[in-house]
């Protein structure tokens, strides 16, 4: 058992796959997460895989501002990956509401609705920042430090 | 009692679950590499398919609204073990299964539980994409199994046998050219990939049939998937190569020719785009039938 366990949290840090989502995004981030899934970057050297379905995947990358209209969807979104999960949030939007901030159509920052494990600073990041988050939030998940794993441990206790 | 060990060894050593996974995983691994080289990637370590294997067993399982429980992890572990059992029939180097009259029979009975679990899964979860993926499976299913099963069978007409060493030993002739043929035809639409991947396109309906599977019973359908690989393959190299007739150099040949056959899969998946239902299907019944038709032909008259 011990054994699987020490597998276990190795092979969550060698294959962390991805789900993007935006959440009301300029465009701009999703340009540079799009840049990051690209061959010059090539993430699946270090595993992450861009997956269609969020059951497949581990780390959420929320791009924008988070606008009203997306909350309930993303927090479906969050709800459907299986845990452990950690989310990445890409930008300055998710992390303040940036330029956005105070306008009556957003809710603002991204840790208001769903646990946001890992800051990428920038408007728009780049490519490079994303992966080193996507890899860090990979340690996260394998050392069960991510919001998810900690809250779930709250739970049993 | 010795032929119980050799039946025992074959299903979990080789060339049965542990030896087969193993393979299994090199071959994942040469196709996603020889794929990102193709496109001007690194590509993953050659680790990636065990460790992605173990992370999917263990990350939580979320039952779909409405799906039956026990559907949703009988239907993994069914394609799994019918996949294992089907690997420790087929006469590869070293297999200490003891090969029976009509075992040919039951291989391709074995091998056609995937595609059927993968249909009812994809049914079963009450996903529309699901479902979607599931019809072009099921309709696909038709059109390569016509290659696929005329290849097999005109080497069995040929052996006069229903045994598949039997079939192994057959001398090289010209219907070996045409079953060949026939079977590296079917070969790319009965592993869903491209340019017949139309039942998992991700691009339109997510992940096909598998979209809704999470956890322990993903792990389980990817494995099941993967082992297919190794089957037919195997399968291949069996029936086409003469691995059966020297034991020296059969391990090499047997190894050498299912590298190369994967790699020549992984090269036409990366050159080629998808095609639709219609026209895999169109080409599985004019080309693919053309190829059974001659095999069968060969086969009976030389």
């Amino acid at each position: 058992m011990k054994l699987f366990e020490g597998l276990l949290s190795i092979s969550r840090r060698k294959s962390p796959w991805v789900y993007c989502l935006n959440a009301g995004s300029c465009n701009g981030c999703d340009i540079e997460t799009a840049a990051c899934l690209s061959p010059r970057y090539d993430p699946e050297q270090v595993g992450t895989l861009r997956q269609g379905s969020p059951k497949h995947a581990d780390i959420l990358l929320v791009t924008g501002p988070l606008t009203l209209r997306t909350q309930d969807a993303l927090r479906d979104i969050w709800g459907q990956i299986p845990s452990p999960k950690a989310v990445v949030a890409i930008g300055s939007c998710p992390a303040s509401g940036n330029v956005f901030a105070g306008s009556p159509t957003v809710v603002g920052a991204l840790a208001q609705v769903i646990p946001v494990d890992v800051y990428v600073p920038g408007c728009p990041p780049r490519p490079q920042a994303i992966l080193q988050a996507c890899i860090q939030a990979a340690h996260l998940l394998a050392h069960g430090k991510t919001h998810d794993q900690q809250g779930r441990r709250e739970a049993r206790r | 009692m010795s032929a119980w060990w050799g039946i025992g060894a074959a299903l979990l050593c080789w060339p049965g679950l542990i030896g087969g996974a193993a393979f299994a995983w090199l071959l994942l691994w040469i196709q996603r590499k020889l794929a990102a080289r193709l496109q001007g990637r690194k590509g993953p370590p050659f680790y990636q398919p065990f460790f992605d294997f173990i992370k999917l067993l263990g990350k939580e399982t979320v039952v779909p609204g409405g799906v039956n429980r026990r559907l949703l992890y009988a239907l993994p572990m069914v394609s799994a073990v019918a996949v294992v059992c089907a690997l420790s029939l087929i006469p590869v180097p070293g297999n200490p299964m003891p090969s029976f009259a009509g075992d040919l029979i039951v291989l391709l009975y074995l091998l056609e539980m995937p595609a059927l679990c993968g249909v009812l899964a994809g049914y079963s979860s009450r996903s529309l994409y699901g479902q979607v993926g599931s019809a072009r499976e099921a309709i696909l299913w038709l059109g390569y199994n016509l290659p696929l099963l005329a290849a097999v069978l005109s080497l069995a007409i040929k052996a006069k046998s229903l045994t598949l060493a039997e079939l192994a030993g057959v001398p090289l002739g010209p219907v070996h050219v045409a079953a060949a043929a026939a079977f590296l035809l079917a070969l790319p639409a009965r592993l869903k990939r491209n340019p017949f991947s139309i039942p998992n396109a991700e691009q339109e309906i997510i992940a096909g049939p598998l979209t809704e599977y999470s956890g322990a019973p993903l792990a389980f359908f990817e494995l099941a998937h993967a082992l297919e690989l190794v089957a037919l393959v195997s399968l291949f190299t069996v029936l086409f190569l003469p691995t059966a007739n020297a034991p020296g150099p059969g391990w090499v040949l047997y190894l050498l020719g299912s590298v190369v056959l994967v790699a020549l899969i992984t090269l036409v998946a990366t050159a080629s785009a998808r095609l639709t239902l219609r026209h895999t299907f169109r080409i599985y019944w004019s080309w693919g039938a053309g190829a059974a038709f001659l095999a069968l032909m060969i086969a009976g008259a030389w």
